[in-house]
């Protein structure tokens, strides 16, 4: 078997023993290509069925329009359930402070809406689209990451997890994220997208957009939610999006990408890191990552 | 292209986990801002050199903090030849468990010795294990060859110590290298230093070692993870019986046996993809129909009908205790392999191995976290089975407790 067939069927077989270990399974679908791929896997795995779970959108209210259009888009062609709940509303419902400064980003506040939805349907899995190579905690996280009643991630309480066999047995009030591309890169993402001939949102390839560069040299989308000042240097570039989350706090990258295999192309060829190109919440401290998955985040 | 899934382990300092980053970096498949952040941490951890590579797979804060490897960390690389996975497992024997983890799913095993020091204690454990686990191939790397001057006396003597050692271990293939990891001789680029040595770098070593696909040659074997029912109007009456092939092939018409149901019928559809296939391999997720309306359920085996299997509720095995809490007796255990459960305890504890001789010794007193133990088990319903010698997939289990939910132990059937 070729490496790409292999990664697929390990993803395709996790699926299945999610539908097959859990009660209440939900696949966590933002928009984004690693999530994209998930739903491609799981028609893989479960068609002419049904998928054995809806898919849940945790809506930060900080979204590209095209990745919204995409969802609805792809929900109905495939006919499965959507949840959609919004982060707006638990600021609302908890009484939380929004997010603040020049790039209020959600993506701290999310947390709040995920762990209220599992709660709310009793999910008792969470499928995500989490890659280990993505960052240096996820790199420690199992393919079935158990997580106590507060959605809280203990790395040192981790089950041990032998040869291909997954036990997905929690108490109630407990839940697990199962993460069935860790194994995958984001390269390997691409050539799968490839290979299957997926389509993505538009906002993954090159066009032209209005930009602020950020101190680090960043290139972040202006909208209504980033408050600018005099002293922002506003430029016009051909860029494309290698991660798609919040608005602000996602960056964007120079690129003339237009087609998959250009973007392969400029991946291979890239010296940066996914995240380290796209991601400014992950620059706020060493352990930020871990930190926010030990408070119940992805 | 292929992919080739390997794992680091040895004792604690013996420099695995700046063995990986030294693989990394000198392939050059550590990105600018990952090695930024290293550079700046290395520089805060008063590191001498210019970066601590360990840090790059020492992804957790207490890891960061204390200088060591807690738990397995998954790294990825790709040459023009071949897709790796690694696993960079702890060296500690209090986190044996997570060094298993790490080893369960792989091809090849990289042993670290520290040259001065030669094979110890955790060598011997985790040969033990890699042996228990039945991985092809050990590679063992002689580092920090820089602090014995290079010299070959150190190397030859590590390697005649430890194929003594292994003899009994039944490893198919060990091969080794003298490497030292913090200054990069023999990871990627040729030793000048070891001018004595003839063989290939660490490198060229995994590019080129065949890789052992043994399961494609097996007897077949397939498991039913979940079964598949639209139950729509078109699709009234499609049963479709998902999974992967653990391993052999399976044809379209070949006449099969279903267990624990023990009843025959034969396949009648196989789809992967979507699509009607012939004939599928090992691996392969597809999804299975059958001519007639059986009881086959989620942990169901098929195999071809001229073939035999084991199925019994009697079970000798090899387990690794790898829970806190040792073992108690009578404790209620849940037995699962891949997709099959039943309910199962622990009758009998035959012996330990000691980690020294490989010898079974007659045990007095509990089982302790992170002890190989020959055991034998009961369980509640029949398993379907083969040794583990024979099949990795049908004869590795796991055992749960059902009290907690942890998984306790992990076990080859004999
Ligand atoms: N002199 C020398 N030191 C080394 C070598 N490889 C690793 N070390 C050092 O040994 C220590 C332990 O290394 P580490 O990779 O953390 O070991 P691990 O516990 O096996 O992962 C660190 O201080 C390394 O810098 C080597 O080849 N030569
Ligand atoms: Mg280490």
């Amino acid at each position: 078997m070729d490496y790409l067939d292999q990664l697929e069927a390990e993803a395709i077989y996790i699926l299945r023993e999610v539908a097959g270990q859990f009660d209440r399974p939900a696949l966590l679908f933002s928009g984004g290509k690693d999530s994209i791929c998930l739903v491609h896997l799981a028609l893989k795995a479960f068609r002419p069925g049904k998928f054995p779970f809806p898919l849940v959108h945790v809506d930060t209210g900080h979204n590209f329009q095209e990745v919204l259009n995409y969802r609805d888009q792809i929900v109905s062609e495939i006919g499965e359930k959507l949840i959609i709940r919004k982060v707006e509303d638990t600021i609302i419902q908890r009484n939380l402070q929004d997010g603040k400064g020049k790039f209020p980003s959600r993506n701290v506040l999310q947390t709040y809406t995920l762990l209220d939805v599992i709660e709310e349907f009793e999910f008792d899995a969470c499928i995500g689209g989490a890659r280990r190579d993505e960052e240096k905690a996820r790199a420690k996280e199992r393919i079935f990451s158990v997580r106590d009643e507060f959605g809280q991630w203990d790395p040192k309480k981790q089950r041990p997890e032998i040869w291909d066999i997954y036990n997905g047995r929690v108490d109630k009030g407990e839940n697990v994220r199962v993460f069935p591309i860790s194994n995958w890169t984001e390269l390997d993402v691409w050539n799968y997208i490839k290979r299957e001939k997926i389509e993505l949102p538009s906002i993954y390839f090159t066009h032209k957009r209005d930009c602020l560069i950020t101190e680090n040299g960043q290139l972040m989308n202006i909208n209504q939610f980033i408050q600018l000042d005099e002293n922002d240097t506003i430029v016009t570039r051909n860029v494309r999006y290698r991660t798609v989350g919040d608005m602000t706090c996602t960056a964007a990258v120079e690129s003339v990408a237009s087609s998959v295999d250009e973007i392969i192309d400029e991946i291979t060829e890239t010296k940066i890191s996914e995240r380290g190109a796209t991601r400014m919440d992950d620059r706020a401290s060493e352990a930020a990552m871990e930190d926010r998955k030990k408070n119940g985040y992805f | 292209m292929k992919l080739l899934r390997f794992f680091t382990a040895g004792n604690v300092d013996d420099g695995k986990s700046t063995l990986i980053g030294r693989l990394l970096y000198d392939s050059k498949s550590i990105s600018t801002d990952i090695l930024e952040t290293l550079t700046k941490q290395s520089k805060s951890a008063g590191f001498n050199t210019e970066i601590d590579l360990a840090l790059l797979t020492d992804g957790l804060r207490a890891e960061r903090e204390q200088g060591i490897t807690i738990d397995v960390a998954y790294k990825y690389f790709t040459t023009d030849k071949r897709k790796f996975i690694i696993a960079d497992t702890p060296g500690h024997a209090q986190y044996t468990r997570n060094m298993f983890t790490g080893a369960s799913n792989t091809d090849l095993a990289i042993i670290l010795i520290d040259a001065r020091n030669g094979i110890t204690e955790q060598t011997k454990r985790h040969s033990i294990i890699t042996g228990t686990l039945a991985i092809p191939h050990i590679l063992i790397c002689v580092n920090k060859m820089d602090l014995v001057d290079f010299k070959e006396e150190v190397f030859e003597q590590i390697k005649k110590d430890y194929l003594a050692f292994a003899e009994p271990l039944g490893i198919k293939k060990i091969s080794f290298i003298p490497v030292s990891a913090l200054a990069g001789d023999n990871v990627v680029n040729k030793s000048e230093k070891i001018n004595w040595y003839k063989g290939t770098t660490l490198f060229d070593f995994l590019e080129n070692v065949e890789i052992d696909h043994e399961e494609t040659s097996k007897e077949s074997r397939f498991q039913v993870q979940y079964v598949i029912r639209p139950q729509t109007d078109e699709l009234h009456d499609y049963r479709g019986y998902a999974g992967s092939i653990l391993s052999g092939t399976f044809r379209k018409g070949d006449k099969i046996s279903i267990y624990p149901l023990d009843s025959q019928t034969t396949i009648e559809k196989i789809e992967k993809n979507g699509l009607e296939v012939h004939e599928a391999h090992a691996g392969e997720p597809i999804i299975i129909h059958l001519s007639d309306d059986l009881d086959v359920s989620r942990g169901s085996t098929i195999l071809p009908f001229n073939q035999s299997i084991q199925n019994d509720n009697n079970i000798e095995a090899t387990i690794c205790w790898m829970d806190n809490k040792s073992f108690q007796n009578g404790q209620k255990l849940i037995f699962q392999q891949n997709s099959f459960t039943s309910k199962a305890v622990i009758k009998e504890v035959i012996g330990k191995i000691n980690i020294h001789s490989y010898k079974v010794e007659e045990g007095e007193g509990q089982i302790q976290l992170n002890e190989l133990c020959k055991v034998h088990i009961k369980t509640a319903e029949n398993v379907s089975f083969d040794s583990y010698k024979h099949n990795r997939k049908t004869g590795a289990f796991i055992l749960i407790n059902e009290n907690t939910n942890n998984t306790v132990a992990a076990g080859v059937i004999l």
